[in-house]
């Protein structure tokens, strides 16, 4: 029922890495419709989403530094909007637990608009010259809905990648009880 | 127990937060020779193989990717240059037709020009109906009274006469062409001044027939056949056409130089495909040369 913290650290250590390279790599520098998918927010939420608040900023937070160090720009920036988007994504389920199929859908959705606001704020605070204007516009748009379209693979896999290391969810034996051939309460009664 | 929780998790957060802002001031503060930078430079040449490596190992997937982001964006491509393609091709739909009514109204503009026929009133006017019969007697045109058309006046087109109007309404009219038997024109030979009548022959709307030739003109063919004009000096007797109209060039000629000498015409106007036309609505002098 206790949380195994060493099996999650490892677990999120290596999804960090994975989630870096394959968004450098891989991602990037596919576009579809002119804009490309960014896996970054949707990891840092779905981790908030499944794991809570705390440990969700620290995996925003190292997300974010991994990536600024891979990518060779300003350090701090990625971390400060990953960290608080990994933090806001762990308190809404910590205080409405929201059930919904689609809800990581919803939190992805804002969490990418977030971080390319937050990029993009944070740019200009910067003083480094931010493309304002009709493209900057569609760029931010199309990411979000494109990381809409992948935001439930993304953190179906990323809960599948840290099921190992979670205390088991009540909720979950339940379903289990009624799916395993068994039969059911009523029945039983 | 739960306030420590909180607590805790609060004093993280801040440290996370001051962190950051930390890294960040020093980053942006510090020389491209600084600590943070060195960090950086470290973290990514450990960094690059292992990019290199991801890079070639998911190329393949890239690709797919690639692949189906590209066929939507050609998808896209094709649907833009076909309507593309539309619009051009309308564009030189209209064009080619403004080229040709231009060239039809360069036609009225010389033949006005040469034969003096600007000073008619000429109020040009486009084919808006043809007779469905094969003679293509009757034509109808969108200018009528209103525009000071009459009963009568003769209408030609860049090539020569085509006819006269035979009915009238407020804006519209009807014109009987060259080519209805029922319409005779005086007619002469431009060469030798031979005067007679032209009038369609039986054999359809290219069989002009020029009758009444005294059998002492020889008439060849390839003669150009003009409109006569008023030929009498008795007033009332004016005939409805301006002299000097091409009307068409004789074809053959059927015992030529005898009084049943029949001499067959084929008119300059194209009678089967009019599209602008002229009426000439006044006569000058009595149409007299």
């Amino acid at each position: 029922m206790t949380l195994n913290y060493r099996s999650l650290g490892w677990r999120l250590a290596l999804i960090c890495v994975v989630t870096v390279v394959f968004q450098v790599a891989a991602v990037s520098q596919v576009k579809i419709l002119g804009v490309n998918a960014d896996l970054v927010p949707l990891v840092a939420a779905s981790v908030g989403l499944i794991v809570g608040s705390l440990p969700g900023a620290i995996f925003g937070f190292a997300l974010g530094m991994l990536l600024d160090l891979a990518l060779v720009e300003t350090i701090g920036v990625a971390s400060l909007i990953l960290l608080a988007i990994g933090y806001a994504a762990g308190r809404l389920r910590e205080l409405r637990d929201p059930q919904g199929a689609i809800v990581p859908l919803l939190v992805g959705a804002a969490a990418t608009a977030a971080a390319q606001l937050g990029f993009s704020l944070l740019t200009f605070l910067l003083g480094q010259p931010v493309p304002l204007g009709w493209s900057l516009l569609w760029e931010l748009l199309g990411t979000v809905a494109l990381n809409a379209v992948i935001a439930i693979p993304v953190y179906l896999l990323v809960r599948r990648s840290l099921l190992a290391a979670l205390p088991e969810d009540p909720r979950r034996r339940r379903r289990r009880a009624y799916t395993t051939g068994g039969l059911s309460p009523l029945s039983r009664s | 127990m739960y306030d420590r929780t909180i607590r805790r998790r609060r004093l993280t957060l801040a440290a996370l937060l001051a962190c950051s802002l930390l890294l960040l001031t020093v980053y942006f503060g510090e020389s491209s020779g600084g600590a943070l930078h060195n960090v950086q430079r470290g973290v990514f040449s450990v960094f690059a193989p292992i990019q290199e490596g991801a890079s070639t190992v998911l190329k393949p997937a890239r690709d797919l990717v690639g692949w189906v982001g590209d066929t939507i964006d050609a998808k896209g491509r094709l649907n833009e240059l076909e309507s593309s393609n539309q619009r051009l091709r309308a564009r030189a739909i209209a064009g080619s037709e403004a080229l040709r009514i231009n060239s039809q109204l360069e036609g009225l503009l010389n033949l006005d020009n040469a034969g003096g026929l600007a000073a008619a009133k000429p109020v040009t006017a486009r084919v808006i109906g043809q007779s469905p019969t094969v003679w293509y007697s009757t034509v109808t045109i969108n200018q009528g009274s209103n525009s000071g058309i009459r009963t009568g006046n003769p209408v030609i087109n860049g090539d020569g006469l085509i006819g006269q109007v035979s009915t009238v309404t407020g804006n519209a009219a009807i014109v009987t062409l060259i080519s209805d038997g029922e319409l005779a024109v005086p007619a002469r030979i431009s060469a030798g001044g031979a005067e007679g009548i032209v009038q369609a022959g039986a054999g359809g709307p290219d069989d002009l027939r020029l009758k009444f030739i005294a059998r002492r003109f020889r008439v060849d063919p390839g003669a150009a056949v003009v409109t006569a004009g008023t030929l009498s000096n008795s007033p009332g007797l004016e005939s409805l056409y301006p002299p000097g109209i091409p009307i068409g060039s004789v074809t053959r000629v059927v015992d030529p130089g005898t009084d049943a000498q029949k001499i067959y015409l084929r008119s300059y106007a194209d009678l089967q495909r009019l599209e602008i036309i002229q009426v000439l609505t006044t006569a000058i002098n009595g149409n007299r040369g």
